[in-house]
């Protein structure tokens, strides 16, 4: 008697843990892909210089330091959206931000740094190669890079001051203390 | 009802091979001329996801990321790449993610054996329920049809 009630409770177990991994699947966004380049070192590359002032970018400066290397592009939209974030976080000078301009019209890109304030301290212009080298995505990303040239994380799609506290902040920081 | 069946037409048109003379994105300059090495590049490029639409193969998506991937495969099969170097050389950039066709490993087992396995389990749980069917019922002892014949025969009579 007692064996045949615990079987008509495996139903109501059954789908209480169902409803525990879809209630999970809640709060995870799928269309945010984790990064197969996370821990690898950053891919190898040599871009030209965007603008006359500043330098290009190669695989050799990200060594030596924590960067932020961000592939942004004067057609996109979330780009602009993330600008003042950028310049704000380059203003307090914490960590070098250097740009990456995605499939652009130098002229274009050149006028969007103007209006945007420009936060980067080199700029490269890709083709479309590095991009596919990183296992970008999509413009915006953001990507950690630390002192010994390795990825570290990627942010996709435009940094709110939210995501900049929460996710790049702390994580510069622990880069900073070794680890 | 019609809209169902337009539906359906319409998803079968996409399906590549159902319908001949189908319009790929693969645009002629992409096109390698050695026929057997651009095979080999239309055949890789369907099982490679584009990480721009996601449920589309790069054969067919006309964004710019799947073209520019189109490229590149191309050219690493000129350099002399194997098919599993090429589809290697994607999946450390993007992940397995990048694969239409998930590779079997331990963490994917419950993907592949999944659904084979629930229904062997419940093809046994059908097989044993109806195995556990009560057997027939006894024949009457004699004194138990004497009464039935009794019975029956009031009855009628």
């Amino acid at each position: 008697m007692f064996r045949l009630k615990l079987i008509y409770l495996l139903p109501l177990v059954a789908l209480v843990g169902l409803l525990g991994v879809l209630g999970l699947g809640l709060g995870h966004d799928p269309s945010a892909l984790p990064s197969a380049m996370i821990d690898k070192p950053a891919p190898s590359f040599d871009l030209p210089p965007l603008l006359a002032a500043k330098p290009g970018l190669k695989t050799a400066d990200l060594k030596g330091h924590p960067v932020l290397v961000n592939f942004f592009a004067s057609w996109c939209l979330p780009c602009r959206e993330e600008a003042a974030t950028l310049a704000g976080f380059a203003a307090s000078g914490a960590v070098p931000i250097y740009g990456i301009d995605y499939k652009d019209k130098p002229e274009a890109a050149k006028s969007f740094l103007e209006q945007s304030g420009d936060p980067f301290q080199r700029v490269g212009i890709d083709t479309g190669r590095t991009f596919i080298d990183f296992g970008a995505y999509g413009v915006p990303e953001t990507y950690i890079i630390d002192a010994s040239g390795h990825i570290r994380y990627r942010f996709a799609g435009p940094l709110t001051p939210d995501a900049l506290r929460d996710q790049i902040l702390p994580r510069l920081a622990a880069l900073k203390a070794g680890k | 009802m019609r809209g169902f069946l337009l539906l359906l037409l319409t998803l079968m048109a996409m399906q590549p091979g159902l319908v001949t003379g189908f319009a790929w994105a693969v645009d002629p300059g992409e096109r390698l001329a050695d026929p057997a090495l651009e095979a080999r590049a239309r055949a890789l490029s369907q099982d490679l996801r584009c990480l721009v639409c996601r449920n589309e193969n790069i054969d067919e998506s006309d964004a710019p990321l799947a073209h520019d991937i189109r490229v590149l495969l191309r050219e690493r099969l000129k350099a002399g790449d194997s098919d599993a170097q090429v589809l290697n050389y994607m999946r450390a950039r993007y992940g397995d993610y990048v694969l239409l066709k998930p590779p079997v490993e331990w963490s994917t087992w419950g993907l592949w054996f999944g659904p084979p396995a629930l229904l062997l389990i419940a093809g046994a749980a059908i097989l044993w329920t109806s195995r556990r069917r009560p057997a027939a019922p006894k024949p009457l002892a004699p004194e138990e049809q004497a009464r039935l014949d009794a019975l029956l025969e009031r009855r009628d009579g």
